[in-house]
């Protein structure tokens, strides 16, 4: 039986180094499944998340041959096999043990995020073609696929000044709901500082649900920004007026 | 030997944070109460995050005639009247409501032309009546009772496992665990536990469930002495994953044939047709699972061993649109693009009817103090799930156990923690790492997978049952015997081992419910007792602790009140 070769990342916050480890070939094999016949079979406490195996959780992430993938997307013959192939756990978050990261400061981040507020006058209708641009945020599986490849999060470690794809697709969810009535358009500038994003698409390329970050969540909530507190009409009337 | 831990302080501590425990925790929390969630996983990560078709409501949005009644007798008529009549009653009548409060704290579900909640036709619901988002419903509607939860400042313990219920006395009063993570270990004080633990699928091999559904829940309450009941209720999917070997398993959404979807055998028979002329593929998934499994039986099986399930003849963008996840997990994990040629699909062991023994208003157990919700929980659904209805009843009986936590809670003065059940449960856990010539857990696990797998799987018999009761037998001694390697920090292995002690607890449940129950129905089919007999119609199954032995014994089916038997008498 064919076989593949894995090098996976073992250690924990004091450091680690790559294992090898051979495993069997079966046809339409993800690199999940070769986590789990190393578990079972080489490496017990060997440390993965996982949950649906669907690709609908966002669990098992990690960096296969450099790239950030969900591992039970990943397939073994889209791989090549001539060479071993690596599995580390995500670069931009710190390690627990071996592929599990700590990623509780995305759920921290999370926190800072004022809720739906529905309309006072809101009559629940809402038509297809207004929910649609919301629905596609809402495919987001916190995978933090995006957030592992943000430049601002993975090699400048802005994580005080920063929210990350993650939560701009979030917030986009609420400011375009349909019968939300907040404003989160401070907290953006102020909080997420979605300033600092300089669209270079990264998290786009790696959304495994295909959001459109970028186009459609990052640069519209980046407009609104702008629209609100750096318009040079209103930056003059609110000069006279004294109110800036 | 003085265990180390943490404590912790919570008016209710709910166990499980998928949708029925979440919805318990907003439920325990508008009344005032402090309470805490621990999950096993991330926050939102639960397996509610898989469902897939939609959330059961008679809202009468796209088919006007639709009410609670006709719900309330679908399910009813699903279940094989084994279900507790109240607690579908009451499910159906408050499912509606419960669907607008997601929309009201954010979800977004599919619209009717009109601006409405959209609804689809599902197998045994006689309206449209399944509100959806796409088929990514579950992940909807986890993440609107999550935000909701956060927003609300709800304290969540998440990668923490619970292996114990203190008690005192007769009550609960707390429940002892470790965190995944350090593999330190953890002291609840909770007045009111509310166990949300969902399903057992992971005992056996085919399963739609994910590493977490190793019936903990179950476990937990069996060993505090709480009844369990309507243990042999398992249901098979009718339609999971078969090709490649990897996938097998993973759920293929009803809401494929609620689309339109046929199935075919290898000859390109639709063969609903002899098993239910009536309502084809939209028959109940009991129907559905044994018809799959019976054609492949017979030969006339896919290549792999699997029915075909054709959604091709719609077109490709609506098949795009209402199944983007179905269009994209058989493109990337299957080569099979949906929207040009049919998918293989066969059953997978994907929910459990039966579970921890409530009473219907305040999804109260046995034992005072412990309530359950969703999965965990038994009654609603009786021999025979409904697609649909599991999402509404996390939603329905979350929130009744929430709020009927919070009450009992606020009538407690006094809490006991007895430290002599803390050193006991410590004790349990570290004694898996004094072997070091034991056997893997992981192979104990694949051996009980194939054994429920192959001995109590669709189709049953008395020869079967016995001997899967045998092999349990060995497998419990071969788990006093294993031994983990590594250390205590985020160790697989480790956690594997105390999950198995819960999956062996829930198969024997399940085998023993079995093979008492000597006819077939529902989800229940037993070769050697072919058929309904009405005097097991009139009885449910219940199990529970006895010294160190699994005792079972049958308790009789609530009776329905004349207008409700009318009902679902109604020929419509």
């Amino acid at each position: 039986m064919a076989e593949a070769i894995f090098e996976v990342f073992r250690g924990d916050r004091a450091g680690g180094q790559l294992a090898t480890y051979r495993v069997p070939i079966a046809p339409g094999m993800v690199v999940l499944d070769a986590l789990h016949h190393i578990q079972a079979h080489q490496a017990p406490d060997l440390a993965v998340r996982w949950n649906c195996k669907a690709g609908k959780c966002g669990s098992c992430s990690a960096e296969v041959n450099g790239r950030p993938r969900l591992t039970c997307k990943t397939r073994m013959d889209a791989l090549p096999l001539d060479k071993p192939i690596t599995v580390q756990p995500l670069k931009a978050f710190p390690v627990i043990k071996d592929l599990v990261t700590d990623v509780s400061w995305n759920y921290r981040v999370n926190q800072k995020i004022p809720p739906f507020e529905p309309r006072h006058d809101a009559d629940w209708k809402m038509f297809q073609e207004d929910v649609d641009r919301v629905q596609e945020f809402r495919k987001c599986i916190e995978c933090f696929l995006c957030q592992n490849v943000c430049h601002v999060l993975r090699e400048h470690d802005e994580m005080e000044q920063f929210g990350g794809p993650r939560f701009f697709v979030r917030v986009a969810g609420l400011e375009m709901h349909p019968l939300d009535s907040r404003s989160r358009t401070r907290m953006l500038k102020e909080t997420l500082g979605i300033g600092l994003c300089n669209i270079t698409k990264c998290c786009t390329e790696v959304c495994p649900e295909e959001i459109h970050i970028t186009d459609n969540a990052i640069i519209p909530l980046k407009e609104r920004v702008v629209d609100e507190f750096y318009d040079p009409v209103l930056m003059l009337v609110r000069k006279i007026r004294g109110t800036a | 030997m003085t265990t180390q831990y943490e404590t912790h302080e919570h008016d209710v501590l709910i166990i499980g944070a998928g949708g029925a425990g979440l919805r318990a925790a907003l439920g325990a929390m508008a009344e005032g109460a402090k309470v805490g969630v621990v999950c096993k996983s991330l926050l939102g990560k639960a397996h509610t995050v898989m469902a897939e078709g939609g959330i059961a409501a008679a809202m009468a949005n796209v088919d006007t005639a639709d009410d609670w009644r006709t719900h309330f007798r679908d399910t009813m008529r699903g279940g094989k009247l084994l279900n507790n009549w109240r607690m579908a009653q009451i499910h159906a009548q408050e499912a509606p409501d419960r669907v607008r409060e997601l929309e009201q704290w954010g979800a977004l579900f599919d619209r009717t032309q009109e601006g409405q909640i959209l609804q689809r036709a599902f197998g045994g619901h006689t309206f449209r009546r399944l509100c959806h988002v796409g088929d990514r419903t579950g992940l909807e509607m986890i993440r609107t009772l999550q935000d909701r939860g956060v927003q609300l400042g709800i304290d969540v313990y998440m990668e923490c496992a619970i292996t114990r219920l203190l008690k005192d006395g007769d009550r609960v009063t707390g429940a002892f665990g470790y965190w995944r993570e350090q593999g330190r270990f953890v002291v609840f004080r909770a007045k009111s536990i509310v166990l949300a633990t969902g399903g057992i699928g992971k005992a056996w091999k085919i399963t739609s469930n994910s590493w977490e559904y190793t019936g903990d829940g179950m476990a937990l309450a069996y060993d505090a002495g709480a009844e369990l009941m309507d243990m042999e209720f398992v249901q098979f999917h009718p339609t999971g994953m078969v090709w490649p070997p990897g996938v097998q398993g993973i759920l293929v959404t009803e809401a494929v044939r609620g689309e339109g979807g046929v199935l075919r055998n290898k000859l390109g028979q639709r063969f609903m047709e002899k098993y239910d002329p009536k309502k084809m593929e939209l028959s109940t998934r009991d129907v559905v699972a044994r018809a799959i499994y019976t054609e492949v039986r017979e030969g006339r099986g896919t290549e792999h061993g699997g029915a075909y399930l054709d959604i091709s003849l719609k077109p490709a963008e609506y098949v795009k649109k209402k199944l983007p996840s179905m269009y994209h997990q058989f493109k990337e994990l299957a080569d099979v693009d949906i929207t040009k040629g049919p998918m293989e699909v066969g059953p997978t062991c994907h929910y459990m009817m039966g579970g921890i023994r409530v009473d219907a208003e305040a999804a109260q157990s046995s034992v005072a103090g412990l309530f359950a919700a969703g999965e965990a929980a038994a009654g609603l659904h009786g021999a025979n799930r409904l697609g649909g209805n599991s999402l509404s009843d996390l939603l329905v009986f979350g929130r009744r156990a929430g709020l009927a936590a919070a009450e009992h809670a606020n009538k407690i003065s006094s809490m006991a923690i007895d430290p002599g059940q803390i050193e006991d449960a410590a004790r349990s856990m570290l004694a898996f790492f004094e072997r070091s010539d034991g056997e893997s857990p992981y192979t104990i696990h694949r051996d009980l997978q194939e054994t429920m797998q192959n001995l109590v799987g669709i189709f049953r018999n008395e020869e079967d049952l016995s001997r899967a009761l045998e092999k349990l037998e060995k497998l419990k001694e071969r788990t006093g015997r294993l031994s983990v390697e590594g250390s205590r920090l985020f160790n697989p292995g480790w956690h594997l081992a105390q999950d198995l002690k819960a999956m062996l607890t829930v198969s024997e449940a399940v085998t023993r419910s079995a093979l008492a129950r000597q006819e077939s129905r529902g989800a229940h089919s037993r070769i050697d007792y072919a058929g309904p007999n009405p005097a097991w119609g009139a009885k449910n199954n219940v199990i529970v602790r006895e010294g160190s032995t699994m005792a079972l014994r049958q308790t009789p089916v609530p009776e329905m009140p004349n207008e409700l038997k009318q009902l679902v008498a109604d020929e419509k």
